[in-house]
Formats: C-alpha cells, sequence, structure tokens
C-alpha cells in the first residue's frame, strides 16, 4: 500500500502539511454548533449517512417486528392496526429515510472530491437540503405523537407506503397519520431536489483542470443520471401529495372517488415516482461499484463509453416503465403490451453493465478486501434481482404475483441484496477516506458472510409463500394455509441480518476511534480523493489538481505506462 | 437455478399442501385455463431466466475465483485492457434477441386471456369490494350474496365460463384465486373483468390481495365450484326469500328492531340494508364474516355481541344486545338456510 501523500500534478505533496486541525480545543458545544451550520460539503455528506443509518436502525427494528408477527400463524404479537402502521413507516423510512439520504451522503461527500474541487457547486442549498430531507425524517416520525392527538398513542401512517387513492381520503383515514405522512415527503422531497440540482451543476460546472465530462468518474455520471431522475420523478410524487392534502382539506376531489375522482389517476403519480425511484437508488450502488470493482481487481473499468451510454439509457428507458406497477388495476391490453416491453428493454442497458463489470474482473489480480467481498455479492445479487424482475415484467405472470410474498422478495433483492450491499462496500471503502482509518478486516468479514447468509436465508425463501398464494400486508395468516414454515425461515434469516448490521455499527463505531491509520490512500487507488489526505482538510485540495486522464493517480504510479492519452484541450 | 429452485420447492411444497387440505392457493396448481395459460407461460419464463442465471452467474463465480490474487503474487499490475467494441457488441445483441422472444410470448398471452371472447353460455356476475368483505351478485339470476362464491364447473363438453364484472364500494381491493385466475382489482368508479372456466367442482380459496385498511388479511375468498345439479340447485335455494319459521320469529323481530336490518338484508322481510352482507341464506355458508371464522352458533353469538373479538377493526358495530337478543337472533339468522 502506498503511505504517505501523493504528488499530484499541480503539486499537491504539500496540502498535509497545510490540513492544520480547525477545531483543536474547541469546545464539545462548538463542534456541535460547527456541524449545525456548516455548508462543507464533506460535514453535510457525513450526517446524510449517519442520519439514514440511524434511520436504518430504526427501519431494521420494524422490520423485525413485522417477521415477528408473521413467525407464527394467527400471531397476536401486535395488533392489526400496529401492524398495518409498522409495515407503512418500515416502507416509507427505508425508501426516503435511508436508502435517499445514505446516497445522497456518498454523492455529497465524494463527488468534489472526485473532481479535484473545493465543495459543490451550491454550498448553502446543500446544507438546506439535508436539512430539508432530516426535517421530513422528524416530522413523519412525530406522527407516533401527534397522528390523533396526544391521547391516542401510536397512531403513524397506515395506508401502506404506496398510499392507494382512495384510502387515503378523509372517508377511510381519519385523524392525521395520512397528513403527517404527506406533508414528510413535501418536505423531503424538496431536499431531495435540492440536492438533484446541486449534483447535477456540480458534475457539469465544477471539475479541475483537464477533467473533461468523459475523464469524470463513472461515480459521477452514475450521480448525473441519478440526479436527473430524480428532478423528474420527485416532483409529481409532491404534486401528488400536494392534490392529496387539498383532497383532504380543501374540498378537491382529485383522488376522493365518492366525489367522481379517480384512484387510477393516483397509482400512475405514484408510480411515475415511484419506479424511477428504484433506478434513483440504484444507479448510485452501480456508482460505488464501477469503483470499487476495477479498484480491487487492479484493472481499469472496462468500455466506459458504453458504462455511461448504458446509464443514460436506463435513466431514460426507466421513466418509461412505471405501470408495470399497474398489471392488475384493469388497463387495456394493448396498454399492458406496451409496458411489458418498455420493462424488458431495461434489461438490455443492465446486461451491458453485469457483462462489463465480469469483464473488468476477467484477467485481474482479484484483492478480496471486505469491499470487494460486498462487491461480488452485488453482482451475483442483483442478476438474481434483474431476473426476478424480468419475471414479473411477464403480465400474465405477473397478474399472479403481484402483490405477493413474491414480490418482496424481488424488490428486497434489489434495495438489500444490490443496493445496499453496494453501499456497505462503499461504507468499507470509503471510511477510511472520511476517518483517517480503516475499518476492521475480521469485523468486516463477520459483517459480509453473517449478512450473506441472512439475506439469503430470508429473501430467497421469501419468494416461495408468493407462488404459494400469500398477499403482501396481511398482518396474519391462517395456520392451514401451508406458509408457516416458509415465514418461520425467513423470520430467522431476518435476525441474522440484524446481527450483522449490528456488527458494522460496532464495527464504525471501534474503528472510528481504534482502528488503524489509513493515511491518503490506502487500497492503492486511481481517482482524486485519494490524492488528498485522509479525513480531507475542509478545502479538499491545497492546490486544484489536474486530470490528464480517468485514474489521475494511476498516470502518477505508472509514469511509464499512462492511461490511454486522450486528446488535449 | 433460483428461479428453477423456487419451482421445484413450490411444487413440492404445494404437493404436501394439496394432500392435506383444500386450502392450497400455489399458482403452479392450475384448475381453469387463464391460470393454466399462465402456469404453462411462466414454465417458459422460468427456464429463459434460469438459463441467463445459470451462463451469467457462473461468468461472475467463475471469473471472481479465477482471478483472484494469488499469495505468491509479484505485486505487478494485470496487463490494463479498456474496453473492446466487438465484445460489447456481441453481449448487446443476445439480450435484444431475449427480449424479443419474451415479449412476444408474452404479448400473445395478455391478448389471449384479456381479450377471450365471452361465449354464450357463459354465466355473468358481478363482484363488488367492500371494507372488509365481498359481495357477489347475478343480476340475470336476480341472486346477491356475499364472501362465498358459487360457480358452475365447465368442462370441454360443457363448456360454462363465469365472465365477472369487478368494481368496488369504498376502497381498492383485489380478487385473487390463484388456482383459478390471475389476479384483477376491484376499483371504486370503474368496471373490469376477469373470467375463469374451472374444470374441477369443489373448494378454491384465495383472498384480497390489495392492502385495503385494518382488516385486509382476513378478507378471505371462498370459490364453490359445482357440477351442473349442485349449480342449479344452489341457484333455486338462493332465489327463494329468507326462510321465515315460526319457532324463530323473536329473532326475527328482534333484528328488525335492532340497527341490524339498516345494514343487512334479507329477502322477504322489512331488513334492505345495504351496508353489510346481505343475509338472506346465511346459514347456508360455511364462513362467517368472509373467511374470519367458521359459522358455527357458537361464533355467531360472538360476532353478534362483539365482531371485533372475531375480526377487530371490522365495520360492523357492537350493539351492546343481552345474551337472550344475541340468542335469539343467532337462532333467526341460523334458519336463513
Ligand atoms: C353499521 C352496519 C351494521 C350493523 C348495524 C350490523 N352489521 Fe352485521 N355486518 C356489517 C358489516 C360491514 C359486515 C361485514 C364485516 C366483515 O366481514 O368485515 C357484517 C357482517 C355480519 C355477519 C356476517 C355475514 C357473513 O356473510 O359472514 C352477520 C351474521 C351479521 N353481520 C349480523 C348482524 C346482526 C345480527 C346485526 C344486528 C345485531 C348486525 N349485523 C348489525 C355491518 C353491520
Ligand atoms: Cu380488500
Amino acid at each position: 500500500m502506498a503511505g504517505g501523500s501523493i504528488p499530484v500534478p499541480g503539486g499537491l505533496g504539500s496540502a498535509a502539511d497545510v490540513a492544520a486541525t480547525e477545531a483543536d480545543g474547541a469546545t464539545w458545544l462548538e463542534h456541535l454548533h460547527s456541524w449545525v451550520v456548516t455548508v462543507d460539503h464533506k460535514k453535510l455528506g457525513v450526517m446524510y449517512v449517519l442520519y439514514a443509518l440511524l434511520f436504518l436502525v430504526v427501519g431494521g427494528i420494524e422490520a423485525l417486528i413485522i417477521r415477528i408477527q408473521l413467525f407464527f400463524p394467527d400471531n397476536h404479537f401486535v395488533s392489526a392496526e400496529t401492524f398495518n402502521r409498522v409495515f407503512t413507516m418500515h416502507g416509507t423510512t427505508m425508501i426516503f429515510f435511508v436508502a435517499m439520504p445514505i446516497v445522497f451522503g456518498f454523492g455529497n461527500y465524494l463527488m468534489p472530491l472526485m473532481l479535484g474541487v473545493r465543495d459543490m457547486a451550491f454550498p448553502r442549498l446543500n446544507a438546506f437540503s439535508f436539512w430539508m430531507s432530516a426535517f421530513g425524517g422528524l416530522l413523519l416520525y412525530y406522527s407516533f405523537i401527534g397522528g390523533v392527538g396526544l391521547q391516542g398513542a401510536g397512531s403513524a401512517p397506515d395506508v401502506g407506503w404506496w398510499a392507494y387513492a382512495p384510502l387515503t381520503s378523509r372517508a377511510f383515514s381519519r385523524g392525521h397519520s395520512t397528513d403527517y405522512w404527506a406533508l414528510a415527503l413535501i418536505v423531503s422531497g424538496f431536499g431531495s431536489i435540492g440536492a438533484a440540482i446541486n449534483f447535477i451543476a456540480t458534475a457539469f460546472c465544477m471539475r479541475c483542470k483537464g477533467m473533461t465530462l468523459f475523464r469524470m468518474p463513472l461515480f459521477v455520471w452514475l450521480y448525473v443520471v441519478s440526479s436527473g431522475l430524480v428532478l423528474v420523478a420527485v416532483s409529481p410524487l409532491t404534486a401528488a401529495q400536494v392534490m392529496l392534502t387539498i383532497d383532504r382539506y380543501l374540498g378537491g376531489h382529485f383522488f376522493d372517488t365518492q366525489a367522481g375522482g379517480s384512484a387510477v389517476v393516483w397509482a400512475h403519480f405514484f408510480w411515475i415516482f415511484g419506479h424511477p425511484e428504484v433506478y434513483v437508488l440504484v444507479l448510485p450502488a452501480f456508482a460505488i461499484i464501477n469503483e470499487v470493482v476495477p479498484v480491487f481487481s487492479r484493472k481499469a473499468i472496462f468500455g466506459y463509453p458504453a458504462m455511461v451510454a448504458a446509464s443514460v439509457g436506463i435513466g431514460f428507458v426507466s421513466l418509461g416503465v412505471w405501470a408495470h406497477h399497474m398489471f392488475t388495476i384493469g388497463m387495456t391490453s394493448i396498454s399492458n403490451a406496451f409496458f411489458v416491453l418498455s420493462t424488458m428493454l431495461v434489461g438490455i442497458p443492465t446486461g451491458i453493465k453485469i457483462f462489463n463489470w465480469i469483464a473488468t474482473m476477467w484477467g485481474g489480480k482479484i484483492r478480496y478486501r471486505t469491499p470487494m467481498l460486498f462487491a461480488v455479492g452485488f453482482l451475483v445479487q442483483f442478476l438474481i434481482a434483474g431476473l426476478t424482475g424480468i419475471i414479473l415484467s411477464v403480465a400474465p405472470f405477473n397478474w399472479q404475483l403481484h402483490n405477493s410474498y413474491f414480490v418482496i422478495a424481488h424488490f428486497h433483492y434489489v434495495i438489500v441484496g444490490a443496493i445496499l450491499f453496494a453501499i456497505f462496500s462503499g461504507i468499507y471503502y470509503w471510511f477510511p477516506k472520511v476517518t483517517g482509518r480503516m475499518l476492521d478486516e475480521r469485523l468486516g468479514k463477520w459483517n459480509f458472510w453473517l449478512f450473506v447468509i441472512g439475506f439469503h436465508v430470508c429473501f430467497d425463501v421469501m419468494h416461495i409463500p408468493g407462488v404459494l398464494g400469500m398477499p403482501r400486508s396481511i398482518y396474519t395468516y391462517e395456520a392451514d394455509r401451508g406458509w408457516t414454515g416458509l415465514n418461520q425461515i425467513v423470520s430467522v434469516g431476518a435476525i441474522i441480518q440484524g446481527i450483522a448490521i449490528a456488527i458494522l455499527v460496532y464495527n464504525m463505531i471501534h474503528s472510528a476511534l481504534k482502528g488503524q491509520e489509513a493515511g491518503p490512500d490506502p487500497w492503492d487507488a486511481w481517482t482524486l480523493e485519494w490524492a488528498t489526505n485522509s479525513p480531507p482538510p475542509p478545502y479538499n485540495f491545497a492546490i486544484e489538481p489536474v486530470a490528464r486522464s480517468r485514474r489521475p493517480l494511476w498516470d502518477l504510479k505508472h509514469p511509464n505506462d499512462p492511461d490511454e492519452p486522450l486528446e488535449e484541450g | 437455478m433460483l428461479s428453477a429452485a423456487v419451482a421445484l420447492a413450490a411444487a413440492g411444497a404445494q404437493r404436501a399442501v394439496a394432500l392435506t387440505s383444500n386450502t392450497n392457493t400455489s399458482i403452479f396448481s392450475p384448475e381453469s385455463t387463464p391460470s393454466r395459460s399462465i402456469y404453462e407461460l411462466s414454465l417458459f419464463v422460468l427456464a429463459v431466466t434460469g438459463g441467463i442465471f445459470v451462463v451469467v452467474g457462473g461468468l461472475i463465480v467463475y471469473a471472481a475465483v479465477r482471478f483472484r490474487e494469488r499469495p505468491d503474487d509479484d505485486g505487478s499490475e494485470p496487463p490494463q485492457i479498456f474496453g473492446s467494441n466487438q465484445i460489447e457488441l456481441s453481449w448487446t445483441i443476445i439480450p435484444v434477441l431475449i427480449v424479443v422472444v419474451l415479449f412476444l410470448a408474452t404479448a400473445r398471452m395478455i391478448f389471449a386471456i384479456q381479450d377471450a371472447p365471452k361465449p354464450a353460455a357463459a354465466l355473468e356476475m358481478s363482484a363488488i369490494g367492500h371494507q372488509f368483505w365481498w359481495e357477489f351478485r347475478y343480476p340475470a339470476l336476480h341472486i346477491t350474496t356475499a364472501n362465498e362464491l358459487h360457480i358452475p364447473v365447465s368442462t370441454d363438453a360443457d363448456p360454462r365460463p363465469t365472465f365477472m364484472k369487478l368494481t368496488s364500494a369504498d376502497v381498492i381491493h383485489s380478487f385473487w384465486v390463484p388456482r383459478l385466475a390471475g389476479k384483477v382489482d376491484l376499483v371504486p368508479n370503474r368496471i373490469n373483468e376477469l373470467w375463469m372456466d374451472p374444470h374441477t367442482p369443489g373448494l378454491y380459496v384465495g383472498q384480497c390481495a390489495q392492502f385495503c385498511g385494518v382488516e385486509h388479511a382476513k378478507m378471505l375468498l371462498r370459490v364453490y365450484v359445482d357440477t351442473p345439479e349442485q349449480f342449479a340447485a344452489w341457484v333455486k335455494q338462493e332465489q327463494q326469500p329468507g326462510a321465515q319459521s315460526p319457532a324463530s320469529a323473536a329473532g326475527r323481530r328482534e333484528f328488525e328492531s335492532q340497527a341490524c336490518m339498516n345494514c343487512h338484508a334479507i329477502a322477504g322481510t322489512a331488513a334492505h340494508g345495504q351496508f353489510g352482507p346481505d343475509l338472506t341464506h346465511f346459514a347456508s355458508r360455511k364462513t362467517l364474516a368472509s373467511g374470519a371464522a367458521d359459522n358455527t352458533t357458537e361464533n355467531l353469538e360472538r360476532w353478534i355481541e362483539d365482531p371485533d373479538s372475531i375480526k377487530p377493526g371490522s365495520l360492523m358495530p357492537s350493539m351492546h344486545l343481552t345474551p337472550d337478543q344475541v340468542r335469539e337472533i343467532t337462532a333467526y339468522l341460523n334458519t336463513l338456510q
């Protein structure tokens, strides 16, 4: 492993010396204050991630409640009402207050560093976006207290995270729990849109010298596409929430079927958001894998232009597939066929990506440190998730599988098996950059193997009750349905995953305090974030670096074998 | 491999279930044309995706194992390869071909099921979703009933498919009896359609498949597929007004002087309520409150006394009746064959 700081074109070698620890001698309160008022992309990135991890634990506990309840048939661990609230909060929390912020956190922290610049394009907007997201989450959870007033405790939303109309209208959803849900998503939605604007502006306007668009790390490209999707997809969700609120309080009839409104229109609005949302989350997962796989295979990414094209392609196609969530709602056969085709088309650019990752590993010298373990887990699980996705896109098959546990298994394969595995890979990979200390490898391997085992015990088996006719969102089932044993296996898998995540949390705390010193470039990597100290000084680079290829640090380390010389600007 | 494993495990589990009870709801034991066509299509799709899984998964595992760094490595970097247009083109074309094939097979099946012509002999009826029970109407036969659906068997010699229109009185529900047909949603302000032609008489179960509120889990469905004789007898019975035995006159009086009659209808009496299930032939049903409990005297008394004790959150309130009133009403309802 290369030690010490690396000389970077532009003479960055002195960055380490200039990096005085600015907060030396500050009191605890001053520290806290500096985090609250910060506009530094790194601090905001860290706060996004910590905030998301906190909610990951909360959402995880909700998942465990669900699994305990379903462990036995006719179980009374929680009431039907509580169960409905818990699964609604689990879904809403995991999507909006775990996956979104953690993805934004990675982007915030890394994008300016990878582009060799000092901050995001709009640092204040960045802080604003973070706090909007954060307050959205607090507002959602405040519903436990405020949903039907202080007396009726336990009043969180209970309409499902997709909140189909007209179950959300005042006739069927009394009290304020649905209002908390809608408002929380409006508020955090503004945060997401702000963050997306910032990512796009940063990528297009804030690159260091020599960093042409096609020298940007693929990580940045994927964030650009993902952010574009946020702009297009979150806006309809926000609009739908506003309409819902108008329906509930100002006598609107958008979705109020008792007054001639349309339940189907809500479903369209929700999935026009909801499907691209999957790609909003999975493209950043690709972003992480695009950095980890090459570095640990010791090879350049295979087919960079094709990877960019495939990402942009996925972005566009994913905007035209939303109604594959609605094959059972009664669309015409022509519309069904259209959405089958558009959905299957996503498989093509996705296939290209998987092949290019394999080709990147091919002929390499793969180092199985924890980030790479998670990356390989990602590859296998993402493949399976993609294939069950193809299965679900077959509309007639979908008429059987829709809203069954097969679907739950499929999208947890995407969100846990692919996205969360990629995120964990990214945590192990960049933790040394952020804290200056390595995560413990031994704990990392425990974390990985327990998580893989728990994941497969839980979600592989979960497909089967779906095939056997078990619908989602049911708080209990009868003993004679033949689902009991399978549900028990699934629940055991969930508990194993919970243990794995506890190990990760312990590892992060333990290593942040006592971990081995990392140095600026512990993985012998090639992108610019590894050219500065760990943790980087507030200004990132004392002198702006210059990029002469896609892998500036490779060129430095291998002056005799630089990356293909691109045409000079 | 995974999909194949799912298929295998499901088939095995389904056989085990089929042996022990008639509560089997596996999509892999179809008993009607739409569900069977879906099953056949699904085998094809599982084979294709299973094949892709074996090939691509094999490549991932091979690359991951074969190209790992060895302990005796000299520390040099491997040759850097940046891409190859030819190779990349080839692995773009193969997925395109697979997509074309899958799409054509799928589209064919969509049209075959969704746009199937309605034969003249078809039974037409409609299903209306309610929080948390099912209403079934047979307009041509002048029958209204609830929760337990009766339809005729349909054989090659005597095809008698059932064509159902679906809508909802409140929120979205979804009609799903896996062995008979794929699910179709019941959406308020909208009429959807579904058809099935079960080949074997018997009981088929299912349940609401779209979250519809607190008791969504107890919105169960029972479909009785009757032989032509059974069905004719059932229709005849249903067309009669509710039985009026003098022995249960006290219960009937009680029923009609309580709020019951505002929510429930019993044909041939003053009870015309529409909010709850039609009770005209309630005693002929095997279950109570859309499958929440068996229809026994004991359960019925509990239900009338306090519905929440059986189905907490159901929309039928407790009327705080005295034990005598409950017993009388129960006796009355038990006569409604
Ligand atoms: C406010 C309207 C309302 C009133 C009043 C009411 N019910 Fe009900 N009843 C319902 C609803 C709604 C259901 C369906 C509940 C479910 O399955 O979730 C139901 C279900 C039933 C069932 C089960 C029907 C079936 O098909 O399984 C019976 C029996 C019944 N009610 C009897 C009574 C009696 C007797 C009274 C009077 C003491 C009564 N109900 C009063 C609304 C009402
Ligand atoms: Cu329902």
